[in-house]
Formats: structure tokens, C-alpha cells, sequence
């Protein structure tokens, strides 16, 4: 009900009283002066005893422009309730004549569809005769394949959907899923149309009375009205004006009361919630070692309503894969983003040190040095274009490469991602590919350059085991022949300590721990420890009931003055609900934590 | 290429299918007319023998099936029959007035389709994420506008404002290349507002999709970013819309034609049903039928060539 509020509500439910009054109280008010004859006054313009002139036969153009709000109306409705009852009937005929003659029944829907309604009325006007009768009548007919396409291809979704088919399951008696399961469902999506039916009936009845097939004097709507004021557009153009100004206000009217239906009837968008925060990451100690391909020096990443990545730090070292692990909003996959420059608007990347390469990195010239892949290979790949194309575009863009020495790049790489027969496949779109096979194709596309790092996120997510292994294979090949060092971004633990050297754990936007794979086990962190508990491999104990870490992670809107992991950890205690604990170096371990386990405190 | 052939078939087979129906439903609307159809035509003080001769002529004296075969043979031969009124043949009437209403709905709808097209992509590209809101309120409201106001009606007030108030243009007629403007921006208005609006909801659709992040990811120009990777997936509902477009402006002309008094197929419509001249009005709704239909086939077949997938999907 909210949205009756609103501007739009509110502007439309004025609009619509006032037509409701008018066409109530138009005729008692103004009949009289609409009708009186004056000869004397004929075909004047405006004046002030006529605003907008007069007719023909010297009557007020305004009075009976008000008075033709209530014919107008009244017939638009007639013609809509009409049409949507031959519309529903037509519609639900399919449903209840079986197969063979149903689909004759939509066969004909479809086709009348393809008609435009109003040509339809003019045609069936021959049929029922010129007149107000005659017109609703034609309307109605031009309206009814609408509501009928409606009401078949709801009910049609409906009948198939997943609670009538449980409803069926249950032995609830037809009558009452129909009457309780499928018409409310249908009804809704019928009363919008219905609403802004009323809005085109409207305008088409106009035209039709403009053209002299409906109202036929002495009656008058708007449509004739204008049909006798336009002749005199020269001369006294208020008169043609007025009633099209009317004719228009209805019509608007009536379209913003089914926009106005429709907001009512579907669910109500959840507000925005805004809580954009500062932090103050603690200064982290500079990684020592080498200049690696990519250094992270407290990235930070903010949005309007959240901060989804608040102060992560690391080193990325050539030929290195490093796994980057969390739960979902964790900010593992916005890391990623926010290093290739991907963080969609209005999100802002701030680091203190982001160095690709050896130098600040840039985005706009990253080039073909950085390469992605993503989680979803079924939609990753451009749709309407052949994969070697999309390939190729790569060596054409960056390389300045021709066409001919694009495409075969893009064959060859196709081929060093092992897909065979390349030349015929480099051809084909990407529905012809199966899902493993897209997303080598995605690596393969990585591939078109000398990419120093390769940004992984979720790359094996959506793909099915076998070809997990398949994938997982190719990146450990490419980083052994090219040097490429992987960030590999993903919440399956096993997967990450089967490929990568290093792991980052991520939890509310922050690096919580930094270890080798190989210690993940003897991990110092809890949630680090959680997580691992949490993920089956071949060693755990199936007959006990698989762990579960207790809680939910804060989502990035949340301000939480302590460890993040506070609210969940066993080993809390009042510090960490109170301050952030900054990164402490063990025994080849970075971790954040006022009490890791086990661990043989030796300070940096 | 077989693909093509059957799926080429299958929807030439379902339009012939389409035109039979249309053909019959021409046929039964001259039966469904209360009363002689002729005698109402002509007018109660009509001789009775004028009647007769005429029903006769027009074969209304034989029995329906053989009528109906006798119709069918005649459309297929392109006989269409004359005028109760004027006795002119229909043939003549169309030959003369068919081109201009082909022109004016051809225009309107290249106008829209152009127009609209680029200014929803444009539209959508800057109003991404959330970006310059104040474009968008500006867009929505200013299209919301032109597609809720009737191409009849805006007619009128284009009249009004260039033909009558400033004089820039013919308020009737088509004699000169400059007389077309109006009516064509009558024509195109609604629909093209409609397009547009279409257009820049897909854009944004598919400026979110995920293959539009890897193109991203390539870090290839604009250039390359919207019109090789976001044009080609906006085909498909840009096609579809335009389809109904060109539906509409058969009606569009209809009305247009008569504020503007341009002397085409759809003035002679109303004026035939006025006049309840009905081989001439049998003959224009297959003349508009047959068009729906055709825009109706030519869109099918320019979806599935666009779309790679289309041909695969083809039951």
C-alpha cells in the first residue's frame, strides 16, 4: 500500500477521481449549457462566455467536453469488461477441449493476436454496423485475442507449476485447485491487463468515433467531437484541441491506473539500507621477499551501502598459485575484481599499494597481461558470437594483430587447452560447447596473450567433478609452462589445498589468516580450522554428522567494533568482541587473532 | 543448411495456412452481415432489379460452397472484383492508392527503428549501475509521454504547431517530399518512444550478463564493447518489437491518412465501410491482413537468422 503514497500513487489516484467526477457529474452539471442551440453563436471562437468556443450549432465546446467524459468512459469500459470476458472464455477453452482441438483454439489465438486491434474493430465495424453499439462490440472482439493469450498461457504455466502438481499429489480435489491454486494466479496478471486495457479502449473508441464509426450525433464523445472541431483547425483551433487534450488526459490516466495496478499487485522492492562506515585498518607490516607479480598492500573496497573488501594484504609470487578461500560475501570474489579493475559502479577501490608487475597497476593498461576466469562458463561467453571470434579479438586489440593471425592464434591456443578438432571448433558458438570444454575455451582466451597472472574465480564451481580435475590440470599445466602465476578465488577448501601452495582465508572482508596448504590442518586461526572441518574429504568420519560452523557471517553492511569472527568463535573472549586484532607472524604463518591454536608464539 | 530448408518450409507452410484462414474469414464477414448485403448498400429506394443484377454479378445468388470455391479461385487469380459504389475495379484503386500508404508506414517505421535504436542503446550505456539518474527521469518521462499519446492525436497537434501556428509545413496532402514529415513523425512517435524504451532496458540487461564482464575483462575498447558484444544479444528483442511496430503502423496509417487527407488505402478503408462498399472493403482486409502476416513471417525468419541458437531450439 505504500505506493499509493508515492508520487506516482498519488498523482494517479488524482487523476483518476477527477475522471471518476467528471463522468459522474458532467453530464448533471453541464447538460443544459452543453445542449442550448444558440444560433447567433455559431462556429465562434474563444471568448469569455465560451472559453473554447462553440460548435456547429453555436453550443459551449467546454460544457460538452465535460459533459463527453461520461459516454467516453462508460463505453471504454463496456468494451473491456466485454472483450476480457470473450478474451477469458476463448483463453480457457484450450484447457478444458483436450489437445487436438485446443491447439487449434490457440493456433487461432496466435494468429489474431498478430492483427492490430484497431484495424480488427474497423473490420468487424462492416459486421455489427457504424454506431456506439456496433463499436463496443468491435472493440470488444479486437480486445478479446489479448485477454484469450493471457489467460491460456497462464494457465497453462499455472497447471504445470510445482504446488499444483504437490497439490495433485495430495489428492486435493480438482475443484479446489482450481478454484484456490490456479485463479488467483491468473486473475492477477488479468486485472493489470485489464486496468491498462481500459487506457487503449479509450483511445481507440476515440479514433473510432473520430473516424465516424461510433458515436453518432446527436450523442457525442471526445472521438466525435474532435471529428467535428478538426475541420475548423484553421480557424478556431481550441475546438479540436480541447476535446484531444481530454481524449489524451483519459488516456494517460488510465495507463499510469494499470502502472499503478501492477506496482500494487507485485511485491514491494526492499528499501536500500545505507550504513557506510569508516574504517581504520591497522598499518600491516610489509611483506618481505622479492618483488612478486602482484602486491597488495590494505585494499579496500567501498560501495554506497557496503564495504565488501576492508584492508586485505598479500603477495602474489611468479609461477605461484595461491588460493584465495571464505564463505560467500565474504569479499573473496570483489578481491579479484577490484585487482582487474572489474568492481562495477559506484564501487570505489582503494589500496595503499596495488603494484602488478613491479609497477602501480593500472587497469587501463593491464592489457593482455592479466586474464580472467569466471564462474559460470554457460554464460560467460558471448552468446551471438562464434568462440574463435572472441578469442581472436584479444591478439586483434592488443597485439594489433590482423584478422588471419588472430584466428590462428585462436586455434592454437584452442588446441593448448586440449580442445580437439580446433579449426571446426574455433567455428562454432558457444551453445555447441559443452561446459567444460567453455570453460577451457575461457582459458584458452586467457591464453591469447602472455598473461603474467591469471585471475580464477570459482572457475570449477559450475562444472561437475570429472571435469573439475580436467580444469584444475589445465591451470596447474599453463602456470608450469608460462610461469602464470593463479589467483585461485573459491570457498571449496579441498579444492584449494589440492592446487594451490599458499592460501589466504578471507572472513567479512578481511585476510583472517595467510598459510601454506600443506598446513591447513594445523591451522592457528578458528575460522580457518572451522572451515576446514567443515569440508569432507576422503579422511573424514562419515559415520559422525558433518561439522557446521555455528552462525552466519556478518554481511558487509554490518559495523563490528571487534574480530568479525567474535560472535561465532568457542574461543572468544571480551577483547575480541572489543578490538580488532592486527596480523601477527608464527612460524610461516600470518594470522589475526587474539588466541591461535596451538600455535608456538614466536613474534616478528 | 538443412536446418534452413525444413525451418524455411514449416513457417511458409503455416503462413499459406494463416492466408487460407484470413480468406475466410473475409468470406464469412460479407455472410455475417444482417440482411442482403447488397440491398443495404445500395440503399432501401434501390430498384428491385438493380438488386437483383447486382447480386447476380456478384454471385450471391449460388449456394455458399460453390460461392467460397468461386471466391478462393478469384483471389487466387488476383481478380479482386469493383466497387458497389463507383463500379471502378479494385485492382485500379489499389494500384493507385497502395504506394502511398506503403511509403508513409516504410518511413515511419525506418525512422523509429533508426531513432530508437541508438538512443536506447545510448541511454542505456550512460544510465548503467545506477549512473546519471537525471538522464534517465529525463528519458522515461519524455518517452513515457510520446508512447502514451495516439499517433492520431498527435497528429492534430503537429498540425496545429508547424502547418497552421508557424506554417513550416503542408497541413495536408503529399504533394512534395516535405509533406511527408509530418505524418511520418505522427507515425513514428509512439512506436518509436516504445522502441526505445525497450531497447535501453535489454541494453542494460545485457551490459550486466556475465559474457559482457569477460569482454570487460579483455579490456577491449567501447567501440568494440558495445556494438560487437552488446548489439548482436539485443537483436533478437529489438526484431520482435519491431514486428509489432510495423503491425501498428498498418493501423497508424489508417487514421493519419484521414487528418492529413493523404489519399491512400487507409482513407479508402473508412470511406468503404462508411459507404458499406464491401467487395472493396473484403479487399483491403486482405490487403491488411495478408501485410500482418507477412511482417509476421519475415520477422520469424530475420529472428532466427540473427540468433545462432534459434535454429537449434526449432522443434
Amino acid at each position: 500500500m505504500r505506493q499509493l503514497t508515492r508520487p506516482l500513487g498519488l498523482t494517479t489516484l488524482v487523476l483518476v477521481s477527477v475522471t471518476l467526477l467528471l463522468a459522474v457529474f458532467g453530464p448533471v452539471l453541464w447538460s443544459a449549457r452543453a445542449d442550448s442551440i444558440d444560433i447567433d453563436a455559431m462556429r465562434q471562437g474563444m471568448s469569455a462566455a465560451h472559453p473554447f468556443g462553440t460548435d456547429y450549432l453555436g453550443r459551449d465546446v467546454l460544457a460538452r467536453t465535460l459533459v463527453a467524459t461520461r459516454l467516453s468512459v462508460l463505453l471504454a469500459l463496456l468494451a473491456t469488461v466485454l472483450g476480457a470476458a470473450l478474451g477469458i472464455l476463448l483463453g480457457t477453452l484450450p484447457v478444458v477441449l483436450g489437445r487436438r482441438i485446443g491447439g487449434l483454439v490457440v493456433a487461432f489465438i496466435n494468429l489474431t493476436v498478430a492483427f492490430p486491434g484497431l484495424l480488427l474493430a474497423i473490420f468487424f465495424g462492416v459486421v455489427f454496423g457504424v454506431g456506439a453499439d456496433g463499436a463496443v462490440l468491435a472493440l470488444a472482439v479486437a480486445l478479446t485475442p489479448n485477454f484469450a493469450r493471457l489467460t491460456y498461457t497462464r494457465a497453462v504455466a499455472v497447471a504445470e507449476a510445482d504446488f499444483v502438481s504437490a497439490a495433485r499429489l495430495l489428492g486435493v480435489p480438482r475443484a479446489v485447485v482450481i478454484t484456490r491454486h490456479v485463479v488467483p494466479n491468473i486473475a492477477e496478471p488479468l486485472v493489470v491487463n485489464f486496468a491498462s486495457a481500459i487506457g487503449s479502449a479509450l483511445l481507440s473508441f476515440a479514433a473510432l468515433s473520430y473516424l465516424g464509426f461510433g458515436v453518432q450525433p446527436p450523442s457525442y464523445d471526445w472521438g466525435r467531437l474532435l471529428n467535428e472541431g478538426l475541420p475548423r483547425i484553421y480557424t478556431d483551433p481550441a475546438s479540436a484541441l480541447l476535446p484531444g487534450f481530454a481524449i489524451v488526459f483519459a488516456g494517460i490516466t488510465f495507463v499510469l491506473a494499470g502502472e499503478l495496478t501492477a506496482r500494487l499487485l507485485t511485491a514491494e522492492p526492499p528499501g536500500h539500507r545505507a550504513a557506510p562506515r569508516e574504517t581504520a585498518a591497522p598499518g600491516e607490516p610489509e611483506p618481505g621477499g622479492e618483488h612478486g607479480v602482484l602486491r597488495v598492500v590494505n585494499l579496500r573496497v567501498r560501495f554506497p551501502a557496503a564495504n565488501p573488501v576492508c584492508g586485505a594484504s598479500f603477495t602474489l609470487h611468479r609461477g605461484e598459485i595461491l588460493g584465495l578461500v571464505g564463505e560467500s560475501g565474504s569479499g573473496k570474489s570483489v578481491t579479484g575484481a577490484a585487482i582487474a579493475g572489474l568492481v562495477p559502479h559506484p564501487g570505489q577501490v582503494e589500496a595503499e599499494r596495488l603494484e602488478f608487475d613491479g609497477e602501480p597497476l593500472d587497469p587501463a593498461r593491464l592489457g593482455d597481461r592479466l586474464a580472467m576466469v569466471f564462474q559460470d562458463p554457460m554464460s560467460s561467453l558471448n552468446p551471438a558470437l562464434r568462440v574463435g571470434r572472441q578469442l581472436a579479438e584479444v591478439a586483434e586489440v592488443h597485439r594489433n594483430a590482423d584478422r588471419r593471425s588472430a584466428m590462428a592464434r585462436a586455434v592454437d591456443r584452442l588446441r593448448a587447452v586440449r580442445i580437439r578438432d580446433p579449426e571446426r571448433r574455433a567455428a562454432q558458438y558457444p551453445h555447441e560447447f559443452s561446459g567444460g570444454m567453455r570453460q577451457r575455451a575461457m582459458i584458452g582466451m586467457g591464453l591469447m596473450g602472455e598473461p603474467r597472472l591469471i585471475i580464477a574465480d570459482e572457475p570449477t564451481t559450475a562444472l561437475d567433478v570429472t571435469v573439475q580435475r580436467d580444469i584444475l590440470g589445465l591451470l596447474r599445466e599453463v602456470r608450469d609452462t608460462q610461469g602464470t602465476a593463479v589467483l585461485f578465488v573459491s570457498h571449496d577448501i579441498a579444492v584449494v589445498r589440492e592446487l594451490a601452495s599458499r592460501v589466504l582465508v578471507m572472513y567479512a572482508g578481511r585476510i583472517v589468516e595467510e598459510l601454506p596448504a600443506s598446513a591447513l590442518d594445523t591451522a592457528a586461526h578458528p575460522y580457518t580450522r572451522a572451515l576446514v572441518a567443515s569440508s569432507p574429504d576422503l579422511r573424514t568420519d562419515r559415520s559422525l554428522p558433518l561439522a557446521t560452523i555455528e552462525g552466519r557471517a556478518p554481511d558487509a553492511t554490518e559495523e563490528l567494533p571487534g574480530c568479525p569472527f567474535a560472535p561465532r568463535c568457542s574461543y572468544a573472549d571480551e577483547r575480541c568482541h572489543t578490538e580488532l586484532p592486527a596480523p601477527r607472524d608464527l612460524a610461516g604463518h600470518r594470522v589475526s587473532c587474539w588466541h591461535p591454536i596451538g600455535a608456538l608464539e614466536v613474534r616478528a | 543448411m538443412n536446418h534452413w530448408l525444413v525451418f524455411a518450409a514449416r513457417r511458409l507452410f503455416r503462413f499459406v495456412v494463416s492466408l487460407f484462414v484470413l480468406a475466410v474469414a473475409t468470406f464469412a464477414m460479407v455472410h455475417a452481415i444482417p440482411g442482403d448485403p447488397v440491398r443495404v448498400a445500395l440503399g432501401l429506394k434501390a430498384p428491385a432489379a438493380l438488386v437483383t443484377a447486382k447480386r447476380h454479378d456478384l454471385g450471391l445468388d449460388l449456394p455458399l460452397p460453390q460461392q467460397f470455391l468461386d471466391y478462393l479461385q478469384r483471389l487466387c487469380t488476383g481478380r479482386l472484383g469493383s466497387s458497389l459504389i463507383s463500379g471502378l475495379p479494385v485492382r485500379r484503386l489499389l494500384s493507385e492508392q497502395l504506394p502511398a500508404t506503403a511509403q508513409l508506414a516504410c518511413y515511419a517505421f525506418l525512422l523509429a527503428v533508426l531513432l530508437a535504436v541508438p538512443l536506447g542503446m545510448f541511454v542505456g550505456v550512460r544510465t548503467r549501475n545506477g549512473r546519471a539518474r537525471g538522464t534517465e527521469a529525463g528519458f522515461v518521462t519524455v518517452t513515457g509521454f510520446f508512447s502514451v499519446i495516439p499517433d492520431f492525436l498527435l497528429a492534430v497537434g503537429l498540425v496545429f504547431v508547424f502547418a497552421v501556428t508557424l506554417g513550416w509545413f503542408p497541413p495536408a496532402g503529399l504533394a512534395s517530399p516535405v509533406a511527408f514529415v509530418l505524418p511520418v513523425l505522427a507515425l513514428a512517435a509512439a512506436p518509436g518512444a516504445l522502441l526505445s524504451r525497450i531497447v535501453r532496458v535489454e541494453t542494460r540487461r545485457v551490459l550486466d550478463a556475465p559474457y559482457l564482464r569477460t569482454a570487460r575483462a579483455k579490456r577491449l575498447p567501447d567501440r568494440l564493447l558495445y556494438l560487437r558484444h552488446a548489439l548482436p544479444n539485443l537483436l533478437t528483442s529489438t526484431l520482435t518489437m519491431s514486428g509489432l511496430i510495423l503491425g501498428s503502423l498498418l493501423a497508424g496509417t489508417v487514421l493519419v491518412e484521414n487528418i492529413f487527407a493523404i489519399p491512400g488505402v487507409g482513407m479508402q478503408l473508412v470511406q468503404s465501410v462508411l459507404n458499406k462498399d464491401y467487395p472493396v472493403v473484403q479487399a483491403l482486409a486482405i490487403v491488411f491482413g495478408g501485410a500482418a502476416l507477412l511482417i509476421h513471417l519475415v520477422v520469424d525468419i530475420a529472428i532466427a537468422a540473427a540468433d545462432p541458437r534459434s535454429t537449434i531450439r526449432e522443434r
